[in-house]
C-alpha cells in the first residue's frame, strides 16, 4: 500500500498552482500511490551496486561555446505576455513579501 | 514599521555568541547567457536579451555554456575547492515572475565545487579561515520595478514590471560553513570575507566584480547562541545586502537586534530580512514556509558533467597569484607604510600603481599622483581615477617631473590636457607651451628687473635679511607666468643681489 495522502496531494497542487476539487484530489491521490507502487517494485530488483541514474543516456559533457547568438525582438518577446507596459511585462503585484 | 530595540553592541557579545554564514552570489562576465546565446549585457533596453530558453517558451532547450564551467571551476580553485568529477543541474521549482521559466536552474547535491576555504586577514592582524561548503552554479532572475503605491517598494505597489535581460545570466553561489568563535570581529570578518571573494574574482577575470552593480551580492545568516549553551540559536537570512559596508552593518545590526529579542524573553523567527542601506536597520520578510519546498529533481534537459581531470589542472595553472599574497608582496616592493598602502588599495588603485611603476616611475610618485590630483579630479567628475589616464601616460608625465622640465604645479596643467585628450604629456607640454623657463639668461632678466624695482627689498637682502628676497622671487615667477623652478630662481636672486650663500635651504 503505498504512502502518499491527500493531504500530500492537496499539498503538492498547491505548491503547483493546481487548483484541484475534493474529486480530482481523490481520483489523483489514488493514481499516484499506484504509480509510487510501481516504482517500489523496481527498487525492489535494484541492489545496493545499481546506482541512481538521473539521465537515461551515458552522455556528459555536452558544452556550447561562448558565442552571442541573436535574441528575439522586443515585440516577438512581449508577444505572448498577456499584459505589457512599453518594454516590459507587466504582471501583478505580489503582497506577500516586503 | 517600528523601530526594534536593540542591545548595546559590547553587552550582546557579553551575553551571546554570534554564528555566521554567508552566501556570495558571483554573477560571471561570460559574453552569453549560462543555457542561451543571449547577450550577457544590459543597458542595451529592456527584453532585448531574451530567447524562447531564457523565457521558458514552448521549445525552448538550454545548452550549457562551456566558458561559464570554465569561470566557475577556475574560482573553485581560487578558493581551494575540490572540483566534482561528477556533476549536475537541477531544478529549483517555485513562482514568482522574475523567474519566467516557474524555475530557477541550479545545482542540488552535485555542486561542481565544494570544501574550499579561504583565510582573511582582519585589521588587527587575526587571521580567520572560513570553510567553503559548496561552490554551484545557477542562473539570474530577470529584474523586478513595482509600481504604484507610495514608495516603489513591494508593499502597496499596485504592479510589477518585469525585464528579462538579466534572466539567465551565470551565478555562482558561493556557501561558507557555520562560522564559529567570530566573537567581537563578526562584521568586520563579514566585510572582509565578501571582500576576499570579490577581490578573488577580480584577479580571476571571471566577473566584473562591481558591487554597486550587484555583481556580487551577499545574504548574511546570523544567530546567536547564549554563552555556556551547546545548542545553535535560530537564524535570520539578510538578503542582498550589497556593499562591503553594509555587510559590515548588517551583521552589527542583527547581532544587536536579535540579543535585545532574546534578552527580553522572545524568540527569533527564522526568517528572510531585509537589509535597509538608508535607514541601517533590516526588517522581517517572509517567515520560512510551504513555499520553501522547492521539488529539486535533477534537471532533465542537461546531461551531467564530468570535468576530466587534465581539464581541471590545466585551469589550475591558468591561476592567478592570490590577491592577499599579491598585496604583501607588492606592499613590501613598494615600500609603502601601512597607511599609505590602505590608501590604494582602498581606492583600488593597485593595479594602476602596478601599471604606472612597470612603466618606469617610482612607487611614491606614482602613489602620489593616483591618490592625489587624479583621485580628486576622477571623485569631481564621478568617474573612477583608473579610467582618466593611461599608468604609461602618467609615468612619462612623472619622468618630466623628475627631468625638472615641469614643476609639480605645471604637471597638474600638463595631466589636465592629458585627460583632456590633447595628446602625451610631452605633447601636451610642447602645445601648451609649459616647460619649466630652464635659461638662466631669461630669468637674470627677469630678476634684475625686479630688483631695480623694488631697491628697498635689495638693500636688506644686502643686509642680511634673506626672507625679503621672497617678494622678488615672486615678482620673477609671475612674470614667467610659473613656469620656472622657484629654488632656482632663489639662488639666482641671492647672486645676483650679491649675496650667493653656499647650500641654500628653503
Ligand atoms: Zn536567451
Amino acid at each position: 500500500m503505498s504512502a502518499i495522502t491527500a493531504e500530500q496531494v492537496a499539498h503538492l497542487a498547491n505548491l503547483a498552482r493546481i487548483d484541484l476539487s475534493p474529486e480530482e484530489i481523490t481520483n489523483l491521490t489514488l493514481d499516484l500511490g499506484q504509480i509510487v507502487d510501481s516504482v517500489a517494485k523496481v527498487q525492489e530488483v535494484a541492489t545496493s551496486d545499481v546506482p541512481a541514474t538521473s539521465h537515461p543516456m551515458p552522455l556528459t559533457n555536452v558544452f556550447r561555446e561562448d558565442v552571442v547568438v541573436p535574441s528575439l525582438s522586443v515585440e516577438q518577446a512581449l508577444s505572448g505576455a498577456p499584459a505589457r507596459a512599453g518594454d516590459k511585462f507587466r504582471v501583478p503585484a505580489i503582497l506577500d513579501e516586503e | 514599521m517600528a523601530k526594534p530595540e536593540l542591545m548595546d553592541y559590547d553587552k550582546a557579545l557579553e551575553l551571546f555568541e554570534p554564528v555566521l554564514g554567508f552566501e556570495v552570489h558571483v554573477e560571471l562576465n561570460t559574453k552569453t547567457k549560462m543555457f542561451c546565446g543571449c547577450a550577457n549585457e544590459f543597458g542595451s533596453g529592456a527584453n532585448t536579451n531574451t530567447c524562447p530558453t531564457c523565457l521558458g517558451l514552448p521549445g525552448g532547450l538550454p545548452q550549457v555554456n562551456h566558458k561559464a564551467i570554465e569561470s566557475s571551476i577556475r574560482l573553485g580553485l581560487a578558493l581551494g575547492c575540490e572540483i566534482a568529477e561528477h556533476s549536475r543541474f537541477a531544478r529549483k521549482n517555485y513562482f514568482y515572475p522574475d523567474t519566467a521559466k516557474n524555475f530557477q536552474t541550479s545545482q542540488y547535491d552535485d555542486p561542481i565545487c565544494h570544501d574550499g576555504s579561504l583565510t582573511i586577514e582582519l585589521e588587527s592582524g587575526r587571521l580567520v579561515t572560513v570553510e567553503i561548503e559548496r561552490a554551484h552554479m545557477e542562473d539570474d532572475a530577470g529584474k523586478l520595478t513595482h509600481m504604484g503605491g507610495s514608495t516603489g517598494r513591494i508593499q502597496g505597489a499596485d504592479y510589477s514590471l518585469v525585464d528579462y535581460n538579466r534572466g539567465g545570466v551565470p551565478l555562482v553561489e558561493i556557501v561558507t560553513q557555520m562560522i564559529e568563535g567570530a566573537e567581537h570581529d563578526a562584521p568586520e570578518i563579514g566585510r572582509t570575507y565578501v571582500a576576499g571573494i570579490r577581490e578573488i574574482a577580480k584577479a580571476l577575470g571571471v566577473s566584473n566584480a562591481r558591487m554597486e552593480e550587484g555583481n556580487v551580492r551577499c545574504d548574511a545568516n546570523v544567530s546567536l547562541r547564549p554563552r555556556g549553551s551547546k545548542v545553535l540559536g535560530t537564524r535570520t537570512e539578510t538578503k542582498n545586502v550589497n556593499s562591503l559596508r553594509s555587510v559590515e552593518r548588517a551583521v552589527r545590526y542583527e547581532i544587536q537586534r536579535q540579543a535585545a529579542v532574546l534578552h527580553a524573553g522572545g524568540t527569533i523567527t527564522q526568517e528572510t530580512r531585509h537589509w535597509h542601506e538608508d535607514t541601517g536597520i533590516t526588517s522581517a520578510g517572509r517567515p520560512k514556509s510551504d513555499a520553501d519546498d522547492y521539488r529539486y529533481f535533477p534537471e532533465p534537459d542537461l546531461v551531467p558533467m564530468a570535468p576530466s581531470r587534465e581539464w581541471v589542472e590545466e585551469l589550475r595553472l591558468t591561476l592567478p597569484e592570490p590577491p592577499a599574497a599579491r598585496r604583501k608582496r607588492l606592499q613590501a616592493d613598494w615600500g609603502f607604510a601601512n597607511l599609505e598602502f590602505q590608501d590604494v588599495v582602498n581606492s583600488d588603485l593597485m593595479d594602476a600603481v602596478e601599471a604606472t611603476v612597470a612603466a618606469g616611475a617610482s612607487a611614491q610618485s606614482a602613489r602620489k599622483w593616483w591618490t592625489g590630483e587624479i583621485a580628486r579630479l576622477a571623485n569631481a567628475a564621478g568617474v573612477a581615477a583608473d579610467s582618466l589616464v593611461q599608468p604609461a601616460q602618467l609615468a612619462a608625465l612623472i619622468a618630466l617631473v623628475e627631468a625638472g622640465t615641469l614643476t609639480d604645479r605645471l604637471a597638474r596643467q600638463v595631466l589636465e590636457g592629458v585627460i583632456a585628450g590633447e595628446g602625451t604629456p610631452a605633447e601636451v607640454v610642447a602645445s601648451r607651451g609649459l616647460a619649466v623657463v630652464s635659461d638662466d639668461g631669461a630669468l637674470i632678466a627677469a630678476i634684475d628687473e625686479a630688483l631695480s624695482k623694488q631697491p628697498d627689498v635689495l638693500a636688506k637682502i644686502r643686509d642680511g635679511k634673506l626672507q625679503a628676497a621672497g617678494a622678488v622671487i615672486g615678482a620673477v615667477m609671475k612674470a614667467m607666468r610659473g613656469q620656472a623652478d622657484a629654488a632656482r630662481v632663489r639662488e639666482l636672486v641671492l647672486e645676483r643681489a650679491g649675496t650667493a650663500e653656499s647650500g641654500s635651504v628653503e
